[in-house]
């Protein structure tokens, strides 16, 4: 029998999957450097985000859950930051 | 069906491209970001083989470090190209490369080819020696590396140390105890700022949590000493510290008190326990810990060291 949370874990999961899909497909088909980055991060933020959700009812010690979040906040301020020096450069690169 | 065989199956594939497109990158910046990756894609063949405690070493060292390593070593010889266009090296001499590595290569691969079917292993006496004289810790690994393999864990940082010092030595003999140049630009951009405000204090702690539970779980001193390096360079990249001159004090003992520890309490085990890295039956665990915290300053110390390169002669700041 399939409960409720693991119907949630599944739908969060493959929801997270799915964008870091969209984003790795935006990465490698998108026209210039700018809408990649802009793929990159959705893939970041939001798919990694979903896949830890749905990670969180599945933990055994709620420390784990704790630990899962703050990776994603972690991931969240370093790969928006990285965009940005990237974003940086680029527009550097055009003037 | 099991589908992990064939997810093994695509990651060994996939390990096997990328060092590919590592070796045959016309670009420098390419090959390192290949490499990066290819070392990200290790510390999960490590996971699928049981083994935390050095995928979390692959990560932070193999891929992390390196790379940032691999990368400014990039950008210098780019620097150094462009001021003499002349110094490329002639065919006779690419020849003679290429021939030296496909040599090392075959050596290699003919070393692994003759292994013999059960391949010669310490792992058993090593697993006995760790719930001996190691015994109280948790982690067997840390208890392999500082009871069993004590002198070869010793020996690596001291690797670290002429590492360093043959950075060091590159520099010109004017520049000698002065300052290596700043890792960042002399106004780092809001973002980097930013990135160092928030990661750095959060990651030096992640850094001494991974150092403190290494006795008991996945995790150590260099796992955690790398993790203190990284966050060292985060905050030079955007200008809250600069790289030390190498002539301090503090640097050169910091760089200096893992091994020495480590030796001198290794030296103190032949009167205590009767032998040279012996540890007395029931504080192995304190003494244990106490030579990693300062091995976990060294490697803190002398990676972001490698990474700023040698002294320089005066610059803008």
């Amino acid at each position: 029998m399939i409960s409720l949370l693991d119907l949630f874990s599944l739908a969060a999961i493959g929801a997270g999957t799915f964008f870091f899909v969209a984003g790795t497909v935006g990465l490698l088909r998108f026209p210039d450097s700018l809408s990649r980055l802009h793929a990159l991060t959705k893939a970041d933020n939001l798919g990694l985000g979903l896949v830890v959700l749905g990670l969180i009812p599945r933990v055994e010690i709620s420390l784990a859950a704790l630990k899962l979040i703050l990776i994603w906040g972690l991931v969240l301020t370093s790969g928006g930051s990285t965009a940005q020096l990237i974003g940086r450069v680029l527009r550097r690169g055009r003037k | 069906m099991n589908i992990l065989p064939f997810l093994d199956i695509l990651l060994a594939s996939l390990i096997v491209t990328v060092a590919a497109s590592t070796v045959v990158a016309r670009d420098l910046f390419a090959a390192v970001v290949s490499y990066v990756a290819y070392g990200l894609l290790l510390a999960f063949v490590w996971i699928r083989l049981y083994a935390p405690d050095v995928a979390l070493t692959e990560a932070a060292v193999g891929s992390g470090v390196t790379g940032v390593l691999l990368i400014t070593a990039g950008k210098r010889l780019a620097a150094i190209r462009k001021a003499e266009p002349e110094a490329q090296p002639g065919p006779a001499l690419k020849w003679l490369t290429g021939a030296l590595a496909v040599l090392v290569a075959c050596a290699l691969a003919a070393a692994i080819l003759m292994l013999p079917d059960v391949p010669p292993s310490l792992a058993p006496e090593a697993v006995t020696a760790a719930s001996g004289p190691g015994a109280g810790l948790g982690n067997p690994i840390t208890a392999v590396l500082i009871s069993y393999r004590s002198f070869d864990t010793m020996l690596e940082k001291v690797v670290l140390i002429l590492a360093v010092v043959g950075v060091w030595s590159i520099g010109k003999d004017a520049a000698w105890g002065n300052a290596p140049a700043p890792l960042g630009r002399s106004r780092p951009s809001p973002a980097m700022v930013f990135l160092a405000q928030i990661l750095a204090p959060i990651g030096t702690l992640i850094g001494i949590h991974i150092f403190w539970v290494g006795a008991d779980a996945p995790g150590g001193a260099f796992q955690g000493g790398a993790l203190l390096a990284a966050m060292w360079m985060v905050a030079m990249m955007a200008r809250f510290d600069e790289p030390p001159r190498i002539d301090a004090k503090w640097l050169r003992l910091g760089l200096v008190a893992g091994p020495a520890v480590f030796l001198v309490v290794g030296l103190a085990g032949i009167s205590m326990a009767g032998n040279f890295f012996a540890y007395p039956p029931g504080f192995a665990k304190p003494i244990i810990i106490f030579i990693e915290a300062f091995m976990v300053l060294s490697i803190a110390v002398a990676l972001p060291l490698l990474v700023a390169g040698p002294p320089s002669e005066g610059y803008e700041t």
